[in-house]
């Protein structure tokens, strides 16, 4: 019996137009592929990408250096010197991220009680040289000046609960 | 059970106290956690915090646990409704005021408030006046302050009057306008200063030289041991990426209890300097080359390969490790030399035979606190081993009577103390002078010259005094200190001391100077004993032969001609006089570039593992805390590449525990070990000469190459430039009075010092000040000098 209900199927191409009813569904479905790099996806204002130092607007930057990024970082990509800064505020000297190590988790954006470290929307990084990959103090602080107004616009978006 | 043992509840749970033992100590033993801030176990009960409020059954209200005394019964709740209620509502009156600063504050991670706030604090504060602010005090380099986040717990306020015998710092004001700090702006000038760190529950007080460069978290806690003084006080190293960032106290109850001083605290400064040794360099043509371990160390074995045994010296630091000191000596004996010694501030050397088996304390240090009088001879106790001076100022508040003979006036901050001040060359007069308080049958049983000594002086007041006080105490001490070790006449001061102690019934007691001298004699880092004080086959030439009658090769072991010797002028011309100079050091000076020929990078206190003994023989291993610098290694894996290089027989050890138990062995045989006694033996009489003597100390932040390189020590009050001072009459005398500088002449060499009136000193002596980064020029710390102005234009 099943023989003869598999001959049949095979003869009249079912599986056949099956699938193709499935290809021409989504012939003239909307499209969800993107075409990147001319086309990019939407993204969450909490989007997890490459890090950011913070300043306020008079330049002064955010970072106390309390180390509670380095401390809560699960990759130990983080490492911090300070020191005591002429003024007597607790500054640091080194703020490292490594790029290889970070899992881009957000504890360490979370952890900051200052708002300094964030995460911004960029993702768009290669490295083309070994050691590169280390953000220094000096880098981080300018990609935040660079984006400064995206970072301090998603933050004050619903998305971040306010 | 006892009777003064009493049954009381804690929480329901049925325990026992001592009556008159306060509810804390009771809940602490029986770890039974109270919040507290202003108790501290070995301060006096102030209870004023308020946090420690308990509920105890059939008294109305919640009571301090640090100033209630148990009773038979008592029923106490440390987390009942009511006591909860009490301990919150204290917490939130302490936390109006208190900063918010945590992310920056040094304590933050360690904090006694911040630990209390997370289980006693409210989430959100219900305070919206305005916060009290308090300006900073300046304290001086090593204490830091932001009184803003002071809770007024008057720790340290009680740790100035009580442990460190100065009340420098004070409450002054009320309630809200109450604050701490000096009366008069001024620097801490305590030795302990430091400790007021470890005992401010928050964040006012921390340590300046560390201030914001780690967090508590981050830090790997190292054991370690002070190598800095004859107690070896118990720390901690706190080490962050392969660098001692501070170091703090670790509790041991028989030696330095929760305190250290401060040269122990902050000497860690010095290990991290830029003069750091970090390559083998050797000379050649007249330059300097960077070089190898291999081509060092073989360069090292052909140098003193050239010369015969007798021509050879070594002298090593008294703060190295027992292994390091072992190995050195085994080496040197192994190929013959017998002129090894690391007594390098001694002058005189009569009685090393004599000498028991290290030189001993005479008792514990944990015993001190039990004496009844204790009589010091050239010791200024407070600057040269400050655990054991607070041990005796806690033997002073219960009653202790303290005498000392000295060449100045010095305060100790004890609260009984009589001084004797005598120039030195009068010190052996006064002994004499106690000694003849004794009948005269005992007189008999001294040498005959010593005798003969006696006879000729007739008893002071002072004497007399001193001998009643000896020989009234239930238990009494004389204690040689680093001045009379230093004097022309040490053996003889020693042989009176000791002769005096044993017919009055008092402990006899030596205080080695350094870390590990103690070790250094057990070790037999000496001219005339092997290692566990057996005696040597043939004595060598003991330090000040060795530069009297200059080597043609030197081993210099972590030494500095210039600070560590009791002549730094004789040093320096013995290492310029010889034809090589082979030099272990932790640091690079541009005079050690002049003299030496081979410089080998070896590791600090904090680098190496080791063993240290202390001054009452107890025996501490340390594991190393971070990694040498550079191609610095830990000396004792020097020594045994050396001698491997050098075809040595019995160099094979593969750790340092192997070392450490070959050196155990030959004290289970030796017998000798029991022997601490100093026994009376030849002496040094030969007469002093007459005239104005000059007297220095090693001052208390130079005593060895790391606490030198100290920075922050350095700056304090205690480090003081050098200069001469003397009493107006001796100015008078010398016709110096008015002079801005004057002349010193001694033994030819001349030097030009800035002159001080001083009414501290006695007639016939002149003190002249030592410092850390400047040399004595002139020689002997203790001996004859000549005094003149400078002719004005």
């Amino acid at each position: 019996m099943s023989r003869i209900k598999n001959l049949i199927r095979s003869f009249t191409l079912l599986e056949l137009l099956k699938g193709m009813r499935l290809t021409g569904r989504r012939f003239v479905s909307r499209k969800s592929t993107v075409q990147y790099p001319e086309e990019k996806t939407p993204q969450s204002p909490r989007f997890r990408g490459l890090h950011a130092l913070r300043q306020y607007p008079g330049g002064e930057e955010r970072c106390i250096g309390c180390k509670l990024c380095e401390a809560v970082c699960p990759a130990l990509a983080i490492t911090i010197d300070t020191e005591e800064r002429e003024d007597g505020s607790r500054r640091t000297t080194r703020y490292d991220i490594d790029l290889f190590k970070c899992v881009y988790c957000g504890f360490c954006e979370e952890a900051c009680p200052v708002d300094a470290i964030v995460e911004t929307r960029v993702y768009e990084y290669a490295f083309l040289e070994r050691g590169e990959q280390i953000m220094t103090k000096e880098m981080l602080l300018e990609v935040g000046r660079k984006h400064e107004d995206q970072i301090a616009a998603d933050r004050s978006s619903k998305a971040f609960g306010y | 059970m006892s009777e003064n043992l009493i049954q009381l509840f804690i929480n329901d749970r049925e325990v026992y106290a001592s009556r008159g033992a306060m509810l804390i100590e009771v809940a602490d033993q029986y770890d039974i956690r109270i919040p507290r801030f202003c108790y501290h176990k070995k301060l006096s009960v102030a209870a004023n915090c308020r946090m420690c409020m308990v509920e105890v059954e059939k008294v109305p209200k919640a009571l301090p646990a640090c100033a209630t005394p148990v009773a038979e019964g008592m029923k106490v709740y440390t987390h009942s409704p009511a006591a909860l209620d009490a301990q919150k509502s204290t917490m939130e009156f302490l936390l109006i005021n208190h900063p918010l600063d945590c992310p920056v504050c040094d304590q933050g991670g360690e904090c006694e408030l911040q630990d209390t706030a997370m289980g006693y604090g409210k989430d959100i504060s219900r305070y919206t006046e305005r916060k009290r602010v308090v300006a900073d005090k300046d304290l001086g380099p090593l204490v830091s302050t932001d009184m803003t986040r002071c809770i007024h717990c008057t720790r340290c306020v009680r740790f100035g009057s009580e442990i460190a015998g100065i009340r420098e710092l004070g409450a002054t004001g009320r309630s809200e306008f109450m604050e701490i700090g000096t009366f008069v702006e001024r620097s801490l000038s305590s030795e302990l200063s430091g400790n007021v760190i470890d005992v401010c529950p928050v964040g006012a007080l921390n340590a300046k030289p560390s201030r914001m460069q780690a967090r508590s978290w981050e830090m790997l806690q190292m054991p370690g041991v002070a190598p800095h003084d004859g107690v070896g006080s118990n720390v901690y190293l706190h080490v962050l990426r392969d660098r001692v960032v501070r170091v703090v106290p670790r509790e041991n109850d028989t030696l330095n209890e929760t305190w250290i001083s401060d040269r122990d605290r902050f000497s860690y400064e010095g290990v991290h300097t830029p003069d750091r040794a970090m390559l083998p360099l050797v000379r050649s043509d007249r330059k300097w080359h960077d070089s190898d371990w291999p081509d060092s160390l073989a360069r090292v074995a052909r140098h003193i390969g050239q010369y015969p045994a007798e021509q050879v010296g070594v002298l090593a630091a008294p703060h190295a490790t027992l292994e390091e000191l072992y190995l050195l000596q085994k080496l040197f004996r192994g190929l013959g030399v017998h002129n090894i010694d690391h007594r390098v501030r001694q002058t005189d050397f009569a009685d090393q035979a004599s000498m028991p088996l290290f030189p001993y304390l005479g008792q514990t240090i944990e015993s001190f606190e039990h004496n009844d009088a204790v009589f010091l001879v050239g010791c200024d106790i407070r600057f040269e081993q400050p655990m054991i001076a607070h041990r005796m100022r806690k033997a002073t508040a219960r009653g202790c009577q303290v005498a000392a003979l000295n060449p100045r006036e010095l305060d100790f901050l004890f609260t009984s103390q009589v001084n004797w001040n005598l120039a030195p060359q009068n010190w052996l007069r006064a002994l004499a002078e106690i000694a003849k308080c004794l009948p005269g049958d005992t007189l008999r049983q001294l040498p005959p010259a010593l005798q003969e000594l006696v006879e000729l002086v007739s008893t002071s007041t002072f004497a007399q005094y001193i001998f009643d006080l000896l020989k009234q105490a239930g238990a009494a001490s004389i204690l040689m200190g680093a001045m009379s070790e230093a004097h022309p006449q040490a053996s003889v001061l020693r042989a009176m001391g000791n002769f005096i102690a044993s017919h009055v019934d008092a402990n006899f007691g030596m205080l080695p100077q350094a870390g590990n001298s103690a070790g250094a004699w057990m070790s037999g880092v000496l001219p005339h004993r092997l290692p566990a004080g057996v005696p040597g086959p043939d004595p060598g030439l003991d330090a000040a032969g060795m530069l009297a009658r200059p080597r043609k090769v030197f081993v210099l072991f972590n030494l500095e001609p210039e600070f560590d010797f009791a002549s730094a002028p004789a040093a320096l011309h013995a290492m310029h006089e010889a034809e090589c100079v082979v030099v272990f050091s932790s640091y690079i000076t541009d005079s050690m570039k002049e003299y030496a020929d081979v410089i080998l990078p070896v590791a600090t206190f904090a680098e190496t593992e080791g063993t240290y003994v202390n001054a009452e023989g107890r025996w501490q291993t340390v594991e190393r805390a971070v990694a040498a610098p550079g191609q610095a290694r830990p000396a004792w894996r020097v020594l045994r590449v050396l001698a491997n290089n050098l075809g040595l027989e019995g160099f094979s050890y593969r750790s340092c525990e192997q070392v450490l138990e070959e050196i155990r062995k030959q004290f289970s045989q030796e017998t000798r070990f029991q022997s601490s006694q100093y026994a009376l033996g030849e002496v040094n009489l030969q007469p002093g000469a007459g005239g104005v003597y000059r007297v220095s100390d090693t001052p208390v932040y130079a005593v060895d190459n790391v606490v030198r390189r100290a920075a922050s020590l350095q700056q304090t009050l205690l480090a003081r430039p050098p200069h001469i001072a003397m009493c107006e009459q001796q100015a008078r005398e010398l016709g110096v009075l008015g002079e801005r500088t004057v002349q010193v002449v001694q033994a030819g060499r001349e030097m030009a010092l800035e002159l001080q009136l001083d009414e501290a000193l006695p007639m016939e002596c002149v003190w002249i000040q030592k410092s850390a980064h400047d040399m004595d020029t002139l020689g002997d710390a203790i001996a004859p000098v000549k005094i003149q102005g400078f002719a004005h234009d």
